[in-house]
């Protein structure tokens, strides 16, 4: 029954796009990081990068009916990791985000993701895509929700948003009924309108940066400061862009951290329209071609694998795109494949080391 | 579990991927005419905007948080300094002005043209920092050749000033441009590049606080990134000052009592933990910290055999000699066995086939004369009876291999053998041999100054021990905050405070013990450090080195470290002092360190005293003696009967009060007469103490003549 795996069942053509954009991303923080002191961090993201395809191809060779096996002990390690992050983690004089064991620090907060998306689709593909009973839609909320919650108390508001969309498309794929997911919508907006309007959840500099996007103009020195300089960074580069390493905005430091969330605006002035068209198809590629590894899956929680790991690349794409062009609030989440940064590159390469393993099982049975 | 038959079939409705890729569509023609928007219908508008109006963030520094001793004595400041920065695109020809600007702010040359060189592919407007912390003549040269070298630019900044030559260095601290790895770290987490952090003592310690929270300025800039004006300030919060529980007097006596022998001496207020000095010797100039450390300098402190880096006080791991004496004491009374211990000392014993050395005959001794005397033979007979468990027990009850978690980073938590420690470390069961000389504190003990001060002062303050710290949380403006306080307690572990019940008998006991040792009597050790009239107790420690023997050359490799532990009085003591000094040979030699410390101490606790104008501000009544005469009394037809006899007597001044005294010495006032002192004599009174002098009624106590 076991079948000979081949590298050959492999993505290349999805590895090779994947790879285009990489040097893309390693191109531009460059030319963000020339003359500043983090003139290092273009090798340091190629190291990243080739750590992420050793990652990739070693998660690839696992079947992936074996990590759905393990995720319940992830998950179960990973959230006392997070609360030991609340208990241990205090010794940092402020920041909570990080835990030590041993000279590693790791932060457990992005490889939940990976793990919630493994979770999640073990937890609908057991349902069997039939309809949903209230009860298991809440079973799946409290699986998303307890992550959610002790992330947010680090507090890290960006991470936490990023865990949502697993829920949403496994409710979307797992078989949610049109009136229940209306109910939920309408449930949601009430609560959510009530924590905004209480003031317990969001600490005031999270809702200054979540409202500031709408008007900057309002307040160009303080919370809007960074979506105009993104908007006019932006809007400077013009069809055909400034020109690499030319962007006064990015080479003048007016843009902040154009090497990590903003990078996508230091793109766009110094390669234009045309160039950051390009980079969205590219990630519009990336994303169909996921889709059709989720069609050819050959089983249900294949396909609910790799559409969690588009649910979160999509959202990524949607939500740092939106705030560089000044659709979405400043909430920090990095752009996947692009952004310089060990988690979120390592997160990138993971996933899709996931969504190749689906793919080369294909025609297992 | 998950590919059993049940969903074999299941398969993802392949319309709902369609709703998805379609969604996925929708959502990047939106961004893409977003971008659209603003990149070929604002291009126009927003280049435009790029061009003219910049506002760019310019940090402010704020002023990092000064320190004061506990008498609100500044012991670190803050100093404005320059640097001067060169902008080329200022100036039409920079290579040929670099020998005179070489010249002028006395660079090297060639360092210049490589400086320069580094930053070729800058943009021309960045300015390129040539030399920081500029002196007077050179900000001179800049302003008078401004015309000549428009490239120069200089700009303020503020810089730490520490006392020099490394006075308190290693308690203080110093700071330093937060690293790259630093970043990395989750303790710098809400750091930046090139924000000034401490780098060690106080100043890494209280980070937090001493840094503020940098404000900014918003410069307009053209679009070369010139400024052409401002737009409005953020103002920086200063960080906040702090006071240390150091008392300058005290740190300064200690610093010259250890003098340039390497060692620690630490002095503390056992009451509450307060250190009142640190010293560690060697130490570095934390001021060469502060601009940039060359490189030369740094391979020197860092290559020294002395360790001037080292924090000796927490850092230093040494065995802790025969002031373990006082801590076997303890055990063995606590133990109800040491009270009846009588032991022979013909200069050493035989235990399990070996003799073990004492450097004297003491003969027939109980505990009140072992501890004095520091009998080996009656310490290796008492742990040979208590067992390496009960002594370790006990030791680490007192804070024995354990942090104390003094508010310093990187303390050192040392070493207490034991059968547990034997077999997890070396995987083997503990020899009972070396009990015998854990018993007088060799063997694999070790110990940190800091920890054996808490540990024997707190044996002295009846079995409440203390955490050290040199930062009174409530004593700061503002207090520090209870999240402040929780953080510090998380980031430095350690036993902390703690009451461990003694027994009365041992208390009283060790306590004499240590109080005779500093008394004169036969073979008493630290007989040299006795004070006529101060009640000096104290126990020295003569810890031989591996490999050291009987060498007893003063600083040899492998001359025995020693030890001193003092406190002043013997019994819920005010002051505890240790001493080490490294390869120091005898204990007495620190003990006569100690007293130095101790003398400095007592003199200024009796010229607090008997100073009127100190007392001036707590309300207790001042005991004044005067002699005066009265005068005729108004009105009344006196002649003939001779004046009134001179009185004399003692008044209890309120110095508070501004009605004088408020009573007068029964004896002066003979005849019932009121209890008020007249007029004129309360204002001389009150006048004279306004005259006292600071020294007033202060003994000064020096060192006894050498006793035989």
């Amino acid at each position: 029954m076991r079948r000979f795996l081949s590298f050959r069942d492999f993505d290349w053509g999805l590895l090779g796009l994947v790879l285009i954009l990489s040097t893309v991303s390693v191109l531009e923080i460059h030319s963000t990081t020339a003359h500043t002191r983090f003139s290092s961090f273009e090798s340091k993201q190629i190291m990243f990068i080739v750590a992420g395809m050793a990652g990739m191809f070693i998660l690839a060779k696992i079947d992936y009916h074996r990590l759905l096996d393990w995720s319940p002990w992830a998950y179960v390690i990973f959230i006392v990791a997070l609360i030991a992050v609340k208990l241990v983690g205090h010794k940092a004089l402020g920041a909570k985000r990080w835990i030590a064991i041993g000279p590693i620090q790791f932060q457990p907060s992005e490889w939940v993701k990976l793990i919630l998306i493994l979770a999640v689709a073990r937890y609908f593909a057991n349902l069997g895509g039939r309809n949903l009973t209230w009860r298991e839609i809440f079973k799946a909320f409290a699986l998303v929700g307890v992550p959610m919650a002790l992330v947010l108390v680090q507090p890290d508001l960006g991470t936490t948003l990023t865990y949502a969309p697993i829920l949403v498309a496994g409710l979307f794929l797992g078989g949610i009924s049109f009136r229940q997911a209306a109910i939920l919508l309408i449930c949601g907006t009430v609560l959510l309108a009530g924590v905004w309007s209480s003031g317990k959840v969001l600490k005031s500099y999270q809702k200054a940066r979540l409202t500031s996007f709408i008007n900057p103009d309002n307040d160009p020195r303080g919370s809007g400061y960074q979506i105009r300089q993104s908007l006019i960074a932006v809007g400077d580069g013009g069809i055909w862009g400034r020109g690499q390493s030319k962007g006064s905005q990015t080479q003048g430091y007016f843009l902040p951290i154009p090497y990590t969330d903003f990078i996508f605006a230091a793109f766009s002035e110094e390669h234009g329209f045309v160039g950051a068209l390009l980079v969205l198809l590219l990630y519009f590629f990336i994303l169909m071609r996921l889709i059709q590894n989720a069609q050819t899956a050959s089983d249900l929680p294949g396909s609910l694998i790799i559409m969690g790991i588009v649910a979160v690349l999509t959202f990524q794409i949607a939500v740092n795109v939106g705030m560089v062009i000044g659709f979405m609030p400043v909430t920090g989440i990095p752009l996947p494949l692009m952004s310089y940064g060990g988690s979120s590159v390592l997160f990138a390469f993971l996933a899709l080391g996931v969504a190749m393993n689906v793919r080369m099982r294909r025609f297992v049975n | 579990m998950v590919s059993n038959g049940s969903n074999r079939g299941e398969k993802v409705p392949s319309l709902k991927l369609t709703v998805i890729q379609y969604g996925i569509l929708f959502m990047m023609l939106a961004l893409a005419g977003g971008l659209w928007r603003l990149q070929v219908l604002g291009a126009q508008n927003y280049r435009a905007l790029a061009e003219q109006n910049r506002i760019r963030k310019e940090p402010i520094m704020a002023p990092r948080g000064k320190l004061f001793d506990r008498e609100n004595r500044l012991l670190v400041d803050n100093y404005p300094s320059v640097s001067c920065f060169l902008v080329r695109e200022q100036s039409h020809n920079v290579e040929a002005d670099l020998p005179l600007i070489a010249r002028g702010l006395n660079l090297d040359l060639d360092q210049l043209r490589a400086t320069i060189h580094h930053f070729r592919f800058s943009p021309g407007y960045q300015p390129i920092p040539i030399k920081e912390d500029i002196s007077a003549d050179e900000q001179a040269f800049i302003a008078a050749h401004r015309n000549e070298l428009p490239e120069l630019e200089t700009i303020d900044e503020e810089r730490r000033l520490y006392p020099r030559d490394g006075f308190a260095a290693h308690l203080i601290g110093y700071v330093g441009e937060v690293s790259e790895d630093d970043l990395n770290n989750p303790r710098f987490a809400y750091y930046e590049p090139g924000d000034v952090v401490g780098k060690a003592g106080v100043e890494e310690t209280y980070d937090a606080l001493l840094r503020g929270t940098d404000g900014s300025r918003d410069v307009i800039v053209d679009s070369h990134g010139r400024e052409v004006g401002y737009f409005g300030t953020q103002h920086a919060t200063p960080g906040q000052d702090l006071n240390l529980t150091i008392d300058l007097d005290i740190q300064r006596a200690a610093e010259e009592a250890l003098g340039s022998a390497p060692g620690a001496v630490v002095v503390m207020d056992p009451r509450n933990g307060d250190i009142l000095a640190l010293v560690s010797h060697p130490a570095y100039d934390p001021n060469d910290f502060a601009v940039k450390i060359n490189r030369a300098d740094w391979s020197k402190l860092i290559t020294d055999p002395l360790h001037p880096l080292m924090n000796k006080a927490i850092q230093d791991q040494l065995a802790p000699g025969s002031t373990f004496k006082i801590i076997m004491s303890a055990a063995g009374l606590e133990e109800g066995v040491a009270q009846n211990m009588h032991v022979m000392c013909n200069g050493g014993a035989d235990f399990y086939g070996r003799f073990f050395k004492c450097d004297k005959h003491h003969g027939l001794l109980d505990i009140d004369e072992a501890i004095p005397m520091s009998c080996d033979t009656f310490f290796y007979t008492l742990a040979q009876r208590l067992g390496i468990d009960t002594i370790a027990k006990y030791a680490i009850e007192f804070g024995l291999s354990q942090k104390t978690g003094i508010d310093l980073p990187n303390e050192m938590s040392g070493i207490m053998p034991s059968t547990q420690w034997e077999l997890k470390n070396f995987h083997q069961r503990y020899y009972p041999g070396n009990t015998i000389s854990v018993g007088i504190g060799q063997g694999e003990t070790q110990v940190t100054p800091i920890q054996l001060l808490r540990a024997l002062s707190g044996l002295a303050s009846d079995g409440h021990f203390v955490r050290p710290r040199l930062v009174d949380p409530d004593q700061q403006r503002p207090p520090l905050s209870s999240d402040f306080r929780q953080a510090l307690l998380d980031s430095f572990p350690g036993s902390g405070n703690r009451y461990v019940p003694l027994k009365p008998d041992t208390w009283m006991t060790i306590t004499n013990g240590m109080a005779a040792a500093t008394t004169p009597g036969p073979f008493h050790t630290a007989a040299e450090a006795h004070l006529e009239g101060v009640d000096f107790a104290g126990k020295t420690g003569t810890a031989q080195v591996v490999g050291g023997g009987d060498t007893h050359t003063r600083g040899g490799s492998k001359t025995p470290n020693a030890w001193f532990v003092g406190m002043v009085p013997r019994r819920n003591p005010e002051m505890a002092v240790v001493v080490l000094q490294e390869h120091g040979d005898w204990g007495s030699g620190s003990a006569m360190i100690a007293q130095r410390i101790v003398i400095a101490y007592v003199n200024k606790q009796r010229r607090l005293e008997k100073n009127v104008l100190q007392q001036a501000g707590a309300a207790k009544p001042v005991e004044v003696g005067a002699v005066w005469s009265d005068p005729q009394p108004a009105g009344q037809d006196m002649v003939g009967t001779p004046t009134a006899a001179v009185h004399a007597g003692h008044f209890y001044v309120d110095p508070d009060s501004q009605t004088g005294p408020v009573a007068a010495a029964p004896e002066a006032l003979a005849s019932g007469a009121p209890s008020l002192l007249p007029a004129w004599l309360r204002e001389s009174l009150l006048r004279f103490k306004e005259e006292l002098p600071q020294e007033y009624g202060t003994r000064e106590y020096g060192p006894r003549e050498s006793v035989p």
